[in-house]
Order: structure tokens, then sequence, then C-alpha cells
């Protein structure tokens, strides 16, 4: 199977209310190529999940200026004006999740687990409305798994097999968002030939990733 | 000596040889350039490493803190993804978090991510740190800017995380959150005690030991 193709039939799959999980914090790790590509096509009614929505002019903020999410999921939008223009506005839902918490909801969604048990958020906000347990004369909250249609990772280099090397803190929640979507598509620095890759060195097997674009 | 110096090298005596400890923005940051140089402390940096070192001009813009500033990592680093980074802070394995604040009660509850209506950036990681850092440390300015006390009876806005706090740092005071409340520990060089009474709407408890800060 040839995973390495363009970006335009990497994404072909990607209509109006789609999911969609992007890798990145703050922008960086962020598949800025699909991200560019979302806006071009135009796709409306998006769902993302991600950790934050970066900056009005780069990564996920782009999505938001342009209008085309109509929920997000995320643990942090302070540095985007325009996300909580929307917010409050109403033209644009948001869930705001501890940055934990949404690693593990995400990783629960790959991992086929129902659910997570975290003490983090009891007793804010974040509880409300949440089922919660004792185990062991401690509280938590069970948070439930997320899944999507369509992830979107950006990964230092990659083999023809799709298997996966990050470079510094652009791994963040990369390699998470691969297990826990239908179609996986990695936009990668360096593409390099089968083997190249020590086994060892691999942080996301390729079994996990559907399509690979260079750039 | 200004009040963040003064606050950062306080705190920055909470460490020991070995600890692995994340840092928040703001005063928080500052803390890094007071560490001894004799102790090796970790920093670890929630958007996926540990080995924090400061930011040396050359900008890589794959290697950012948690808030995007181009950093360094040290000799000896690690790089993980986000569900790795939370197990680290939720699992017990940070011995020390510091965050700053908007306001802190008497019973250690913190709130420090949003007002409503106002400002809602989103909690980020800070409500994972606050639950899961063995010791929460809060450096912050004593008062407002309009001299309004942020440490109080009670939490007004909505929480970060419930009997949390461990240790107050501010301009003013030092105080230690225990099961039978506040108790104010150290003072400022040239502050005295009714002067934190002024600024602190709390109740607290004078240490027959208290003393002042050796900064």
């Amino acid at each position: 199977m040839n995973k390495v193709t363009t970006v335009e039939k990497a994404m072909e799959g990607i209509k109006d209310s789609t999911t969609i999980m992007i890798g990145g914090f703050l922008g960086v790790g962020t598949p800025e190529e699909f991200i560019n590509a979302l806006v071009k096509k135009n796709v409306r009614n998006l769902t993302i999940i991600a950790n934050d929505t970066a900056f009005p002019d780069k990564g996920i903020g782009k999505l938001v200026v342009n209008k085309q999410v109509k929920k997000i999921i995320v643990s942090h939008i302070g540095t985007n004006p325009e996300t909580g223009r929307q917010m409050n506005s109403k033209e644009m839902e948001v869930e705001l999740v501890p940055q934990g918490t949404l690693a593990e909801r995400i990783r629960a969604g790959g991992a086929g687990l129902g659910g997570v048990l975290t003490p983090t958020g009891i007793g804010t906000v974040v509880a409300k409305g949440k089922q919660t347990l004792v185990i062991d004369e401690r509280e938590y909250l069970l948070e439930k798994p997320l899944k999507a249609d369509f992830a979107l990772l950006k990964a230092y280099r990659a083999d023809e097999k799709g298997n996966l090397v990050f470079r510094r803190s652009a791994r963040n929640f990369n390699p998470l968002l691969a297990t826990a979507a239908d179609t996986v598509i990695a936009q990668v620095e360096q593409l390099v030939p089968t083997g190249n890759i020590d086994p060892d060195a691999v942080v996301v097997p390729g079994i996990f990733v559907d399509y690979i674009v260079q750039g | 000596m200004d009040n963040r110096t003064l606050i950062a090298k306080r705190v920055a005596q909470e460490f020991k040889d070995g600890d692995v400890v994340n840092l928040g923005i703001g005063i928080p940051t500052l803390v890094a350039d007071y560490i001894s140089p004799d102790m090796d402390v970790i920093l670890h940096s929630e958007n996926g490493f540990v080995g924090l070192g400061p930011a040396d001009g050359a900008e890589d813009p794959d290697l950012t803190n948690a808030g995007a500033s181009p950093v360094t990592c040290k000799s000896g680093s690690a790089m993980f993804d986000s569900a790795l980074s939370f197990a680290i802070v939720r699992g017990g394995h940070l011995d020390a978090t510091v965050l700053g604040a908007l306001e802190v009660d008497q019973k250690g509850n913190l709130a420090n991510w949003m007002v409503p209506g106002k400002m809602v950036p989103g909690m980020g990681g800070a409500m994972d740190l606050v639950v899961g850092a063995r010791k929460v440390i809060i450096a912050m300015e004593h008062a407002g800017k309009d001299g309004s006390p942020k440490i109080v009876k009670e939490c007004s806005l909505p929480l970060t995380a419930r009997g949390e706090v461990d240790l107050i740092v501010t301009n003013l005071a030092v105080f230690a959150v225990k099961p039978e409340g506040l108790i104010l520990t150290e003072l400022a060089p040239g502050v005295d005690l009714e002067t934190v009474r002024t600024f602190t709407s709390a109740d607290y408890i004078v240490s027959p030991q208290v003393m002042t800060m050796n900064v």
C-alpha cells in the first residue's frame, strides 16, 4: 500500500461537519500545510479536538478566524482573542478540558477504554454534570473517551510505511491522536526509505498512519 | 530589589537537589534564574519534556516552553508526548509546581484560570498541576493593583482546584497552608505585621517563630 500522497488526496474525505483532531501546542507541531488546505477547501461546521487554538495567524487559529469551526474541544484559548469572541457571541461552542484530561480522553479513545478516572477538576466547574467515583478513599471524575473522523499530525521524519519520529516539543499530542481517528494523515519534514528508521526509535508505528505528505 | 525578583528568589529556596519542578508563566518563570547552580533541579515543561533550559538566542521552532517562547533543553533532557507529560504531573512525579493566582483562600483553594465574563483563557495544564504536584507553591504579588486582597477567606472566582495549595510566597510574606489554617511564617525585609494584615482578608495565625525572609 502506497501511503505517500498529496495534501489534496490525503484530505479528500474531509467534508462539512467532519470531526478532526489536530496536533500541536500553540502551533508547535501543528501540520500547517493541512491547516492551509482546510482553509482553502473552506469546509464548515467542523468539530476540532486539539490542545489549543494557537494564534489568529498560526495553526488552528486560522480555522477559527475563517469561521469554519462549529465546536472546539481544547484546554486553552487565551492566545487567540477570536476564539473568545466567537465563544461569547455563541457562534462557536467551546468545551474547555484540563490538558492532562484531554490527553487521557484521546488516549482512552484510541486504546478502546470506556473512559478515564482523574482527580483533576474535582471541586471545580469541570466536574459539573459528571459522574464521580470514590476509589480507595479518593474522589475521581469519570471522563469519557474522544474519537475523530480524521487526525492531522505533524512529524519530523517518516518512512514509506508511515513509521513516525518526532522532534523536541513538536511531539506533544501528535502520537496520541494517531490512535484515536478513523483516518490518520501526517505531514512530515523528511521522508526516508523503509528500513532507514531504527525500529527502536519509532514513536508512532506506521500501522496507525494512512497517508503521508512531505511538507 | 523589585517585588517579582524578591518573590522568585524566595521561591527558589524551596527546592532541593534532584527535584523535578514545573514553573508556570509570569513570576514563576523567573524562579529558574535563582535556583542555586550547586543543585540539579530538573524543570518539567508540560508541552512535553524535562530538562528545560534558558533561551540562548538561537531559536529552534520545534523547542518552546508551554508559553510558546523559545527555550533550550539541557544535556540529559528527555522528550515525550502529552499523556506521559501529564502522567508525570498527576502521578506524583513532580516534586513541586509554582503558579500565579488570582485568589487563594485560607483553606488552600486556588482560583487562577478565569474571571467570568472578562477573561476565559482556559485552564491549560493548571488544574492537573495543582492536583498532581507534591507541593503547590503560589508565587504572586500580595494584593491586586488597587490594593485589594488576593489572599481571602473564600475564593469568589471559579476554582482551579480545592484544598491543594501548600505555600504562598508574596512580596510581603510567606504563608504555609496547614490543616489548622494559614500560618504566617515569614515577613519580607522591612515589612511589618500590620502591613500584611491590611492587605490580607483571610484569617491566619502568626507563627511564634515568624522570621524575616532570607533573600
